[in-house]
C-alpha cells in the first residue's frame, strides 16, 4: 500500500469540508476521486500532499507516518501533484519551469554557486537533462524555449502535469486535468495520464468528466459534503444508489 | 566557448566596460569632488545588492534594510573605536553579526506574509535605530560616532587617499556583483526566483521555502553589513541617521530605478541616482518630492527599471527578427493578434500517441 488515509478530517471555521475519510491508494494502481461541487475532492488533495494541515486523522506514505511534515517534504518523499487552476511559474520558459522542478533532487548551495563548483555544473546539467525528458514525456520539447504565458491553455495544462512528473512522484495527483479543454484534447490527455501510470507511476485523479473517468479509472472513491460516501470498480460505484442519489439521478453521466 | 561568448556577449561588454570605467574614472575624473560621490555611490550600491536579492529575488518587501546597513556601520566603528581592532578584523566581524542578527529576524518574519511582512520589517528597521539612537553610552546616541579609523594598510597598500579609498570600495563592489552574478545564474536563483513567482508552487516541487528565505536574507545582510562597515571608515563619522526607513527607502529607489532581480540593476540604479542627486542640489528639501514623483512613474509605466525595461527591449527586437526570418510575422498592426499567441493546437496531440 502506498497511501493510506485514517479518519482524515478537514474543518474550516464550522465547515467540515473532509469528514473521516478512510482511503487506500496501492502502488501502481490509476484511482480516480469523484463528487458534487465543493464535495471536498481538492480538500482531500490539499492535505495528502501536505499543502493543508489536516484538522484530525493521519496520513500514511509507504508505511511511514507523515501527517505532520512540512509541504516540501511531502514532495521530497514522492506525492507530486497538480492544481485544480494551472500553476505554473509565469515569469519564465517551458524549459525552466521544469528545470526548478527538479531542484529538490539537487544538493548545490551557496558555496557551490559562487565557486561554481563541479556539484553544481554536474547538477545544472542533470536539471536540464531531466527538464527536456520530461517534455519530450508530455509532447512540448519543440516549445521548449517559449515564455509559458505565450503556450497555449491545453499545453499549459501537460506542462503543469510534466511540473509534478519532474519531481519524480511515487503518487500523481492530478486536480481536473481536463477542465477547460475539448474533446479531442481530452483524448490526448488521457492518453498522457494512461502513459503516465504505465511508467511506474501510480496515479490519483479528480474529474468531473465521467467519461474518462470511467475509462481511466480502476477503483474510484466518491465524495459527496466530506463524507466518503462509495468506493469501488467504475461499474460498481455507477451502479451505487447513493452515488446516483447525490449526482441527482446521474445527469452528469452523460 | 565561442558560442558561449556570443550567447553572453551583452554581460561581457557590461563588466568589460564596468571594469574599463572604473579603473580609469578617477584618473580622468575632473574634480575631486566626484570621486567621493562615486565612492559613496558604489558603497550605496553593495547595500542595494543585498536589497536586491530579498525585494528583487525572493520577492520579500524588507524595509529593514538601513536597519542593517546602520548595525553593520556601527559594529564596525565601535569594534574599531572601543576595542582597537583592525579594520580588517572589524569588516568581517561586522557582516558576521549583521548575518546573525538578520537571521534571528527573518526567524520571526518569514512566519508572516505580504503586508504583515513588511510591516514587521520596517518595525524591526525602527528597532535597530532606536537602539543605536537610545543607546548613547555605547553609541554617542544623537551626537554620533565620531573618529573612525580609516581602513588600516594591507601591507605597502594604504588607503589615506581618496583615489585608494575609491579603489577599495571599488573592488569590495566587484566582489559583490560577481557573487551576485553566481547566485542569479545557478539553481539557486532559480531556487529564489522561484519562491518570488510562487511561493506554493516551489514547496510543492519539494523547495525549503523558509530556509532559502533565510539563506537569502542571509546572503543579503551579510553584504549590507559589509558596505556598513566600509561607510563607516570611509566617512568617519556615524549617526542615527544611517540607519532610518528614510535610507531603506532610498536603497528601494535606486533599486527600483535599476531594476529589481537583474545583476546590473542595483549599481546602475545607485549611480543614476546619484547623478540625479547631485544635478539635484539646488532643490533642497524638494529633492524627496522629486524622488516621490519619479518612484510613481517607475512603478506605474517602467516596472522593470532601467535594466529590466532595456532587457525587455532587446527580448522584443530579438523575437521580431527571428519571427521576421521565420517568416511568419504578423504584417499589418495588430494582424493576427490571436494567431500572435503561440498555441500548441492539433500538432501536439501527435506527440502524446507517438510513444
Ligand atoms: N481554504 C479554504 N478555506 C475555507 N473553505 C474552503 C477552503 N478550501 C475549500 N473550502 C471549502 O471546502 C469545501 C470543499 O471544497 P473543495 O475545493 O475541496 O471542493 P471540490 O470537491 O474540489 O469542488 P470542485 O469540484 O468545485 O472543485 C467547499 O465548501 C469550499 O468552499
Ligand atoms: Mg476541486
Amino acid at each position: 500500500m502506498l497511501l493510506k488515509t485514517e479518519h482524515l478530517t478537514k474543518n474550516f471555521g464550522g465547515l467540515t469540508a473532509l469528514n473521516k475519510v478512510d482511503f487506500e491508494i496501492n502502488e501502481g494502481e490509476l484511482v480516480a476521486i469523484i463528487g458534487p461541487n465543493g464535495a471536498g475532492k481538492s480538500t482531500f488533495f490539499n492535505v495528502i500532499s501536505g499543502f493543508y494541515r489536516p484538522s484530525s486523522g493521519t496520513i500514511k506514505f509507504m508505511g511511514k507516518e507523515i501527517t505532520n511534515l512540512e509541504t516540501h517534504n511531502f514532495a521530497r518523499l514522492g506525492i507530486g501533484r497538480t492544481f485544480q487552476t494551472t500553476h505554473l511559474f509565469t515569469d519564465s520558459t517551458v524549459l525552466d519551469n521544469l528545470i526548478i522542478g527538479y531542484r529538490s533532487k539537487t544538493k548545490m548551495g551557496f558555496f557551490d554557486a559562487i565557486f561554481y563548483s563541479p556539484r553544481s555544473r554536474r547538477e545544472e546539467n542533470m536539471c536540464r537533462e531531466k527538464a527536456e525528458e520530461i517534455l519530450d514525456f508530455i509532447g512540448l520539447l519543440e516549445f521548449k524555449n517559449y515564455p509559458v504565458a505565450n503556450i497555449s491553455q491545453e499545453a499549459a495544462k501537460r506542462l503543469a502535469i510534466g511540473l509534478a512528473l519532474v519531481t519524480e512522484p511515487r503518487l500523481l495527483l492530478l486536480d481536473e486535468p481536463a477542465a477547460g479543454i475539448n474533446h479531442g484534447e481530452t483524448t490526448n490527455l488521457a492518453n498522457l495520464i494512461k502513459k503516465i501510470q504505465q511508467s511506474g507511476i501510480t496515479v490519483c485523479l479528480i474529474e468531473h468528466k465521467m467519461k474518462m473517468v470511467m475509462n481511466l479509472a480502476e477503483k474510484i472513491m466518491v465524495l459527496n459534503y466530506g463524507t466518503k460516501i462509495a468506493e469501488g470498480t467504475p461499474k460498481e460505484v455507477s451502479e451505487n444508489e447513493r452515488v446516483i442519489e447525490a449526482y441527482l439521478g446521474g445527469v452528469e453521466h452523460a | 566557448m565561442l558560442s558561449f561568448l556570443k550567447e553572453h556577449k551583452f554581460k561581457f561588454i557590461g563588466y568589460g566596460l564596468l571594469l574599463i570605467i572604473g579603473i580609469i574614472f578617477p584618473i580622468v575624473s575632473p574634480n575631486r569632488y566626484y570621486l567621493t560621490v562615486a565612492t559613496l555611490g558604489f558603497i550605496y550600491a553593495i547595500a542595494v545588492y543585498g536589497l536586491n536579492l530579498i525585494v528583487g529575488y525572493l520577492g520579500q518587501l524588507s524595509l529593514a534594510q538601513a536597519g542593517f546597513f546602520g548595525l553593520g556601520a556601527y559594529t564596525s566603528g565601535l569594534l574599531m573605536l572601543k576595542l582597537d581592532l583592525n579594520f580588517w578584523l572589524a569588516l568581517p566581524l561586522a557582516a558576521i553579526i549583521t548575518t546573525i542578527l538578520a537571521v534571528l529576524v527573518g526567524l520571526i518574519s518569514f512566519r508572516t506574509k505580504g503586508h504583515y511582512f513588511v510591516i514587521l520589517t520596517l518595525c524591526i528597521g525602527v528597532i535597530i535605530n532606536l537602539v543605536i539612537e537610545k543607546w548613547d553610552s555605547l553609541t554617542g546616541g544623537v551626537r554620533g560616532l565620531i573618529g573612525i579609523p580609516l581602513p588600516n594598510p594591507i601591507g605597502p597598500l594604504e588607503f589615506k587617499t581618496l583615489e585608494s579609498q575609491y579603489y577599495l570600495v571599488f573592488v569590495f563592489l566587484l566582489i559583490t556583483i560577481y557573487v551576485m552574478n553566481r547566485i542569479s545564474s545557478s539553481l539557486l536563483g532559480r531556487t529564489f526566483r522561484s519562491i518570488r513567482n510562487s511561493e506554493d508552487l516551489a514547496s510543492t516541487l519539494g523547495i525549503n521555502v523558509m530556509y532559502n528565505k533565510l539563506l537569502g536574507f542571509a546572503i543579503a545582510a551579510f553584504f549590507t553589513g559589509i558596505a556598513g562597515a566600509l561607510y563607516a571608515s570611509y566617512i568617519r563619522f556615524l549617526g542615527p541617521e544611517i540607519s532610518t526607513h528614510h535610507l531603506t527607502f532610498e536603497f528601494l529607489l535606486f533599486l527600483l530605478i535599476g531594476g529589481q532581480a537583474t545583476v546590473a540593476g542595483p549599481l546602475v540604479g545607485t549611480l543614476i541616482a546619484s547623478v540625479i542627486t547631485e544635478s539635484l542640489q539646488f532643490a533642497q528639501e524638494y529633492r524627496m518630492v522629486i524622488f516621490g514623483l519619479m518612484l510613481i512613474l517607475i512603478v506605474r509605466f517602467f516596472p522593470g527599471g532601467a535594466v529590466g525595461e532595456a532587457r525587455k527591449l532587446k527580448v522584443k527586437v530579438t523575437d521580431f527578427y527571428n519571427r521576421r526570418k521565420a517568416g511568419n510575422y504578423p504584417s499589418g498592426p495588430g494582424a493576427g493578434s490571436s494567431k500572435g499567441k503561440l498555441g500548441v493546437p492539433s500538432k501536439g496531440e501527435s506527440h502524446v500517441t507517438k510513444n
